[in-house]
């Protein structure tokens, strides 16, 4: 991990992996307003208090924080490109559905939209590229991939993953104590609805 | 009381200070794109700092009175008449009932605050009343009808009166360089800090968009997606720097070439397109 600057009210820690920074956004999220990337976490305060802060935590054991809860998310695998992630992976639709199911996702960072989640460490087997051009309108509850990430969309917004089914969950709403459905840390497992 | 919007002239938008303190969840701050307009225009009301106002893009607004109430414009303004007759600017302006106030054109800046006695009691979603254009968050953009209730104001107004910005020509802004500074050439980090930015009219509170010379990278692979804050100079695929303002996303997928000192991004609320803004490093 590396300490690079960020202006006069930040820090970034650039770390090596997903890994490492999930286990120093653990490590330092409580102590300072903390906002985890895809290799990095932003720290917000006095660069020179952040940074004898991050001189005196070593990054936790464990990425996933001590509330590392449990949530399965119902999919209808109906989506617009189920067609073509099963012909860009080589999988049949149904072996597309049983790889999204069969292995636990971690929510690795939020970003994008309030409420959508970068999650990660599902099957190998599903990286497809992101869409050649986004669409203007993806539904909330949509299901997607992109790269080696799953993520489900917590409003309608453009999109450019490639959306392979629906969830009837509310993924985000600001009227309940906690908006976010989703944390980085959580365990998050698809089943078919 | 009541203000009522007879016009909310190009763009009228709620804003306090935002919600902080959200980033992991994906929520930007958000809140006045100048946060020392807003501070000023509720000293002068004696508000609360975080009282809501009206960030008014542009002039053209029009409120009418319903009831007695105090109001002040700070910020990038014009001429700001009540009936026709000019009133002060910075200053707590006394509206009768049935008395309307209305904002001409900037003459210096690009963002007008409007302040009332109270502030405005618009329904806060977490925590806060400003209006989050990339989010969805808040308020709806003010819009002729709109009924807008005050709150009670906790102090009386301020007999004092703030200066007007004074910021014609050139807008200098510091810098510390990085977190990606080193994804870029030499020539190209020489270039930031050397060139004649122009702010483009595609500019809003998201980012403020410069035009200029081509920053060109020396690391061209794709960056995994990083957090950044209202101030990070992002370079797109086509080489030119857009500066975060406060509804920027939470995470983006370009490297951060410098980035603003918080104080100075302020000042970029009140760069029209067009202005010329130059960098200068102080870290």
């Amino acid at each position: 991990m590396i300490l690079k600057p960020y202006g006069d009210t930040a820090l970034l820690l650039d770390c090596a992996s997903l890994d490492e920074a999930q286990r120093w956004f653990a490590a330092l999220h409580g102590d300072a307003e903390a906002v985890l990337g895809a290799r990095s976490v932003l720290l917000r305060g006095q660069p020179a208090d952040l940074r004898s802060l991050v001189g005196r935590t070593t990054p936790g054991d464990s990425a996933t924080p001590d509330d590392g809860a449990e949530i399965e998310i119902p999919v209808v695998y109906d989506g617009a490109d189920l067609d073509e992630v099963a012909r860009l992976t080589s999988l049949t639709t149904a072996e597309v559905v049983q790889a999204h199911t069969g292995t636990p996702w971690t929510v690795a960072f939020g970003g994008f939209a309030p409420g959508f989640c970068y999650l990660v460490d599902g099957d190998a087997g599903l990286q497809v590229p992101r869409r050649d051009s986004p669409r203007p309108r993806v539904p909330a509850g949509a299901v997607g991939l992109a790269g080696e990430f799953s993520g489900v969309y917590p409003r309608e917004s453009p999109g450019g993953w490639q959306l392979i089914g629906r969830t009837e969950l509310t993924m985000w709403d600001t009227s309940r104590e906690k908006p976010a459905l989703l944390v980085a840390g959580m365990t998050v497992r698809f089943v078919v609805a | 009381m009541t203000l009522v919007v007879e016009s909310p002239g190009l763009r009228t938008l709620v804003q306090d200070l935002g919600r902080p303190g959200l980033g992991h969840l994906g929520v930007s701050p958000s809140g006045a794109f100048d946060r020392s307009a807003l501070r000023q225009v509720n000293l002068v009301l004696g508000n609360d700092a975080d009282a809501a106002a009206l960030e008014v893009l542009g002039g053209g607004l029009v409120l009418l009175a319903e009831t007695s109430s105090w109001v002040a414009v700070t910020g990038g303004a014009g001429a700001i008449t009540v009936d026709g007759d000019p009133a002060a600017y910075g200053r707590a302006i006394p509206l009768q009932p049935g008395q309307r106030v209305s904002l001409g054109s900037p003459t210096t800046g690009l963002r007008a605050y409007v302040g009332v006695a109270g502030g405005f009691a618009v329904p806060e979603e977490l925590g806060s009343r400003s209006t989050d254009t990339l989010s969805a968050l808040g308020p709806q953009p003010v819009r002729a009808g709109d009924r807008l209730e005050t709150g009670s104001p906790s102090h009386p107004p301020e007999l004092e009166d703030v200066p007007p910005i004074g910021r014609a020509g050139e807008l200098t802004l510091d810098v510390t360089l990085g977190p990606r500074d080193d994804w870029f050439t030499a020539a190209a980090v020489r270039r930031l800090l050397e060139s004649a930015w122009h702010v483009s009219p595609a500019s809003d509170r998201v980012g403020v968009r410069l035009t200029g010379a081509t920053l060109e990278r020396s690391r061209t692979e794709e960056l995994p997606s990083e957090p950044c804050i209202r101030g990070s100079i992002q370079v797109s695929a086509d080489g030119q720097p857009i500066v975060f303002g406060p509804d920027h996303p939470v995470t983006g997928g370009y490297p951060v070439i410098a980035v603003v000192l918080d104080q100075h991004t302020d000042r970029l609320a009140q760069a029209a397109p067009g202005q010329v803004v130059r960098f200068r490093r102080v870290g």
